[in-house]
């Protein structure tokens, strides 16, 4: 509720300036400023085409976890998702290569079992946990382990490589680019427009604040609740896709390693932004900048040999803490008053 | 854990008690072999290893039977040792611990009901337990790894190093590596973990390509590690700089070193095909007159293009 009236407030306000929407954009440039000082690599080009490139695989999960979290419910399963539907890709590309050839027409079969997957794969977390009555914590938890398994199994344990010359053929649409804008970041750029759009200026949008704020007084104001939240975690299962699509080429491969502890960062991109995890709130373009500053944070450490290598977890996890605290808190109001 | 270890330990009695009233009865001599699960790209290769060896020893030896078991974790692993022992009445155990410190008692109940019993790769934490011993040798890797780029760069040169997940394994051989090039000129310019993870090898080559602008070579001591420095380095252009040392013997790298790859000159193993070694010594035991008693440790032998072919497995999973 707080950050609800603080909004409010800040809209009417004129000149008062809105920390929470700012404070993980100011972090990420605090980040920003450390790395360069650390090591002026850091604001190359290349470097920070990396950093972005990097960031879009969390980020398009994130903003699908956006909406799951903003209507009160969570998603443990997108890691695992993702390196199921990349493996299945991978065999059924594999496969084709035999009869369509290593063309365009390939790939976009593999695209479309992505993302045919990855909407089934979202309905049914989404209607076994409203359906079937079980906490969403539980379905996630369950189907996590299913596609970690199907994936092992697929692969017999090993890799699932994707053929050679389809790489060739697939290749751009991770290594290509627009106007020297590399294609996974407009590609996550898209989808974070497309997702501002539909959680702030669409009914659906609002409906999921009002099922994160209150699921009761929601399904009394006459909104399909079970159907709403449903369509969060498709949303979700599109977006896995979506990012499963531009992370096949990058590697060509697919093992049970693969997507290992996604969710988590996807949850953490998403709580570093604003996003509130017990729902009612969520924020778009913090959790973009969330993203960003987790792989961030990691290119970081890997640019300097300050700090022990052992220690990486530990610098990862306080400047998180760190970040979230400076946008949350009460310290700012006390001060403030 | 204390209540546990007394249950095992109980039904380990039971165990033994079985063992000698049935062990008349049955007329196939049984080797259990328990394993972790597939999990990784390494441990797949264990998994279909064993699964091969368990065919050939079959098909061989009649009167002997092969029992593969594979565990999530080390509980688990744990009730597989007990089923072995009292339900499957094994006369052999060979086992490739989880993890070396909860496996100990367990094993040692084993031995305990008389069972002749083989150690994998990962030693226990008591001596003594063990009738053979299996395992690659991690310092030998680092040394055999160091050596050639020594040699490859005449003494001189900037390399970096992908280290793996933190644990003893990665310390031995990044130890021994950086032993072997006391005295060069060659001046490491940086190492990071890399987990043993393809994702993660991929990102922090990617970030030492930005950082310094000469890089001799790179060891990544890791052929998943190297598959994805592969990319990095591809991507950034740089493919004639440098050179890269994997280790493992994945047969991606391998197929690689066969077909003349100037980025990735040789291999050096850390085979998963070890746990047949560890079978067929085990089947010895039982089917001749050699001793087998002692520790076995394999070579980290280097592949080059002309003996790659010895080491492809291309039905493989790893």
């Amino acid at each position: 509720m707080n950050s609800l009236e603080r909004t409010e407030r800040t809209a009417s306000g004129g000149f008062s300036i809105d920390f929470k929407a700012l404070g993980p954009f100011l972090a990420l440039v605090a980040l920003f400023v450390l790395g360069t000082a650390i090591n002026e690599a850091f604001l190359s080009g290349g470097n920070l085409a990396n950093i972005f490139t990097r960031a879009a695989f969390i980020g398009i999960i994130a903003v699908g976890a956006t909406f799951v979290i903003t209507a009160g419910g969570i998603d443990l399963s997108v890691g695992s998702m993702a390196a199921f539907i990349s493996g299945a890709m991978i065999v059924v590309m594999n496969t084709l290569v035999a009869t369509l050839g290593a063309g365009i027409e390939t790939v976009l079969i593999g695209v479309l079992l992505s993302i045919v997957l990855g909407v089934g794969a979202g309905a049914i977390n989404g209607l076994v946990s409203t359906r079937g009555k079980i906490e969403a914590f539980i379905v996630t938890l369950g189907t996590m382990g299913i596609y970690r398994s199907l994936v092992t199994y697929m692969a017999d344990g090993g890799t699932l490589s994707l053929d050679f010359e389809m790489r060739g053929v697939y290749r751009p649409v991770y290594y290509g680019d627009v106007l020297g804008i590399p294609v996974p970041v407009i590609v996550f750029f898209a989808v974070a427009v497309a997702g501002y759009v539909l959680l702030n200026m669409t009914p659906f949008g609002r409906k999921c604040f009002a099922i994160g704020s209150n699921e009761q007084v929601a399904r009394y104001s006459a909104i399909h609740v079970d159907r709403v939240k449903t369509l969060t975690y498709v949303i979700q299962g599109l977006c896995v896709s979506i990012a499963t699509i531009i992370y096949v080429p990058r590697l060509g491969s697919a093992s049970s390693s693969t997507g290992v502890l996604w969710e988590l960062e996807a949850i953490a991109a998403v709580i570093i932004g604003g996003t509130m995890l017990k729902g009612g709130y969520g924020r778009i373009w913090g959790t973009v900048v969330g993203a960003i500053m987790l792989t961030t944070i990691g290119n970081i450490l890997n640019l300097t040999d300050a700090i022990s290598n052992y220690l990486n977890g530990a610098v990862q996890g306080l400047i998180i803490i760190v970040a979230v605290f400076l946008q949350r808190g009460d310290w700012r109001r006390k001060k403030s008053k | 854990m204390k209540t546990f270890t007394k249950y095992l330990g109980a039904a380990c009695v039971l165990g033994l008690g079985l063992a000698s009233t049935t062990a008349f009865a049955a007329d196939k001599i049984k080797i259990g072999v328990s394993i972790p699960a597939a999990t990784h790209g390494w441990a797949g290769g264990l998994n279909w290893h064993a699964a091969q060896a368990e065919k050939r020893i079959e098909a061989t030896y009649p009167n002997i039977d092969v029992i593969v078991v594979s565990a999530n974790g080390a509980s688990e692993q744990a009730n597989d040792l007990e089923d072995l022992v009292s339900v499957q009445n094994i006369d052999a155990l060979v086992v490739l611990p989880f993890e070396s410190d909860p496996l100990t008692v367990p094993v040692q109940q084993v031995k305990q009901a008389g069972k002749f019993v083989t150690v994998v790769d990962r030693g226990l934490s008591l001596p003594g337990i063990e009738d053979v011993y299996v395992a690659g040798n991690n310092p030998e890797l680092g040394r055999v790894s160091g050596e050639y780029i020594r040699e490859r760069l005449s003494d001189q040169g900037k390399i970096v190093v992908l280290r793996g997940i933190p644990t003893t394994v990665d310390t031995e051989r990044v130890d021994a590596f950086v032993d072997t090039l006391d005295g060069s000129k060659i001046e490491i310019l940086d190492m990071k973990h890399a987990n043993w993870n393809r994702d993660d090898g991929y990102e922090v080559m990617q970030d030492f390509l930005s950082r310094f602008p000469k890089i001799d070579a790179v060891w990544a001591q890791d052929d998943d590690i190297a598959l994805g420095v592969i990319e990095a380095v591809k991507q950034a252009d740089r493919t004639d700089e440098m050179f890269i040392v994997g280790g493992a013997g994945m047969k991606d790298i391998i197929k690689r070193v066969m077909d003349g790859d100037k980025l990735t000159p040789i291999d050096v193993l850390y085979p998963p095909a070890m746990i047949a070694t560890a079978i067929d010594i085990t089947v010895m035991k039982f089917t001749s007159n050699a001793p087998v008693e002692g520790r076995y440790i394999l070579g980290a032998t280097v592949v080059t293009q002309d003996n790659a072919e010895n080491f492809y497995f291309p039905d493989s999973p790893f």
